[in-house]
């Protein structure tokens, strides 16, 4: 099946700054793919350049295998990470404007009831919460019933529960086979709803592929984690275990979880506050760059 | 162009508009307060335009008497020659005469003294001229200051309500969100200027209607004449706001960019004082504003009763004005 949309060798550069360097990858119609990395890497400019919002300094994008135009327009749901509504308009009333704009549009009233919006109709759009005006702009990216949805850091700013409700609404999205292209600095957003993902730092994509593909290929370790207060100090010299303080905690890498708790049993370290994790898109991050992602 | 997407932008535009109340009351209380101000300032006639001084102690010429006699020049007794000479000196008076002597003082840097020297020369010899009559309402300064502070209201209203708007859209991202629709940058500069216009035509006619309620203003000429000026002119205003909106992303730079083009236009295009007299390159210079060319129109038609044949090269050359702020004005504007 040909990509729906095609980044090829893509260039940013404002003044002197890189922004973006070079890069390039395809997205598979139907699939939710993420790009990732911490604030800076440039994952905003190359998915606003990928909307056609930002022109690049070279390179190129092809969606259905055309360059991008009006038939992109109508057919590409965009939610910015940061922008604003007109203000002292109602939540319904913007709902109609953006419906106006296109010539193919979702009814309002299964919108409304998807994005939760039905409480909130009358209300002006300065006066919602975070987590209301997210559904909104959700909702306003998803009237053109588009082929492919640009979600740019949905979820910042959201209280957990809000964000795992937001998960929901993109789960819902993706049931529907629309093509997802998500931003996040979250790795548990990326992991729970991302079927490709490409991480990005410095302008550049360092690693690309499923999350679990990428796990697997870098990390054949668990994570175990017990309290640094419980561990006798030469553990590390007797057994040959690794050992990663962390805080008031210490991290054991082991390939073979039932032999690394053997040895501690035999240690006689209370198992009491015993954790086992597997690695994470956190943990691979840091491997790659050696810095953490929110950094 | 889609009408649909105009007109959904143009109802969303109204709409903000609408319910912002603190925007809404100015734009309506601002026109009706200068205008009503500046009607019951001027409505009572002018000021005199002689100030002389007389000394009060003694009995007057023939002559002097003819002179003190006269109209539109005010007569200030005074007691004190010391003093009133020291004002002569300083233009704070005109002249100041002696009836009882015939003497007079004039500062000889005064023209308001040299006018006044040949008036009262002129009163004290008599007889050989012959006097004609015309009868006619006079013109009062109301009624020439009107169509300027109306024309200069529309001139702020149309600069700083689309401009500024358009500014301020673009800083805080709503064009960014509007950029990434099928909406076109036509459409949507289409029903900024479109929603602008019929606010200031309608709020201009109504203060307009309101004030000459109360002040009668001279109107000879036709008021569908009137009302295609207004419309013209305010068109032509709103599409110089979109060359200053076209790409700024900065309120402060607006406002600044603003108040350079809307105060030179405001001194020069005739809204306080005619041009008349002054030097030929600053009347050149005023034909470069349109504000001019809509007040000159509306004087005409107002004050001369000139009909839609006599100021059509006025709108015309609005109209030109207009294409070429809007092309330049579309041309270089950008969402972001």
């Amino acid at each position: 099946m040909s990509p729906i949309l095609q980044v090829d060798n893509l260039v940013k550069h404002f003044g002197s700054v890189e922004a973006v360097n070079g890069v390039s990858f395809s997205i598979r119609r139907g699939t939710c793919f993420g790009l990732l990395g911490p604030n800076g890497a440039g994952k905003t400019t190359t998915v606003e350049i990928m909307e056609g919002i930002t022109p690049p300094t070279a390179g190129g994008i092809l969606y259905r295998e055309q360059p991008i135009g009006q038939a992109f327009r109508e057919q590409a749901g965009i939610m910015f990470q940061e922008t604003s509504l007109q203000e002292y308009i109602r939540v319904g009333e913007t709902l109609k404007l953006f419906q106006r704009f296109y010539d193919h549009t979702r009814p309002l009233d299964e919108l409304i009831e998807r994005c939760a919006l039905g409480e909130f109709l009358d209300r002006d759009v300065r006066r919602l919460s975070g987590g209301q005006r997210q559904r909104l702009l959700l909702a306003i990216a998803l009237i053109n019933d588009p082929e492919i949805v640009f979600l740019d850091e949905p979820t910042t700013g959201l209280d957990p529960q809000a964000r795992r409700n937001f998960w929901q609404l993109v789960n819902d999205i993706k049931q529907e086979q629309k093509t997802l292209v998500l931003t996040t600095h979250y790795m548990e957003e990326a992991y729970e709803l991302c079927d490709e993902i490409a991480i990005m730092d410095h302008g550049r994509i360092i690693a690309q592929g499923t999350p679990q593909a990428l796990l697997k290929q870098h990390f054949d370790t668990s994570v175990i984690s017990l309290p640094r207060a419980d561990l006798p100090p030469d553990l590390e010299q007797v057994t040959g275990l690794q050992l990663h303080p962390h805080n008031d905690q210490v991290e054991i890498f082991s390939h073979d979880l039932n032999r690394t708790i053997r040895i501690l049993i035999e240690r006689h370290v209370p198992l009491t506050h015993l954790q086992v994790r597997s690695r994470t898109l956190e943990d691979l991050f840091l491997e790659l760059t050696g810095r953490d992602l929110r950094s | 162009m889609s009408l649909q997407r105009l007109l959904a932008i143009l109802t969303a535009r109204n709409l903000e508009f609408w319910r912002d109340r603190s925007a809404l009351s100015w734009n309506i209380a601002f026109p009706v307060l200068i205008v009503f101000g500046f009607a019951f300032a001027f409505s009572t006639g002018g000021p005199d335009l002689f100030k002389v001084g007389v000394l009060e102690h003694s009995p007057a010429t023939p002559a002097m008497a003819r002179f003190t006699a006269l109209e539109h020049i005010q007569f200030i007794p005074v007691e004190q020659v010391e003093t009133a000479v020291t004002k002569v000196e300083r233009h704070q008076l005109d002249m100041l005469v002696d009836g009882a002597s015939g003497r007079y003082w004039i500062n000889d840097r005064s023209a308001n003294g040299y006018v006044l020297e040949k008036l009262l020369r002129g009163a004290a010899v008599e007889g050989g001229l012959s006097k004609q009559t015309v009868t006619g309402e006079a013109l009062r300064y109301v009624d020439w200051l009107i169509p300027g502070v109306l024309g200069m209201n529309v001139m702020f209203s149309s600069l700083f309500g689309v401009g500024y708007t358009i500014v301020r859209y673009r800083k805080n991202g709503v064009l960014k969100r509007l950029k990434a629709t099928p909406l076109t940058a036509l459409e949507f500069l289409s029903a900024q200027v479109a929603s602008r216009l019929w606010l200031i035509v309608s709020v201009t006619s109504l203060v307009y209607a309101g004030t000459n309620l109360l002040v009668n203003f001279r109107m000879y000429g036709s008021y569908l004449t009137l009302f295609l000026v207004l419309l013209v002119g305010t068109f032509s205003l709103i599409c110089l706001s979109l060359i200053i909106a076209a790409r700024l992303a900065s309120e402060e730079t607006a406002n600044g960019l603003l108040n350079m083009i809307s105060w030179p236009m405001m001194m020069l295009s005739g809204v306080w004082f005619s041009l008349e007299g002054s030097p030929q390159i600053i009347q050149q210079a005023a034909l470069l504003f349109p504000l001019t060319h809509m007040i000159n129109a509306a004087r005409a038609v107002m004050i001369d009763g000139a009909g839609l044949l006599d100021i059509t090269p006025e709108l015309l050359i609005m109209l030109v004005m207009s294409a070429l702020f809007m092309t330049i004005g579309a041309r270089c504007f950008r969402w972001e």
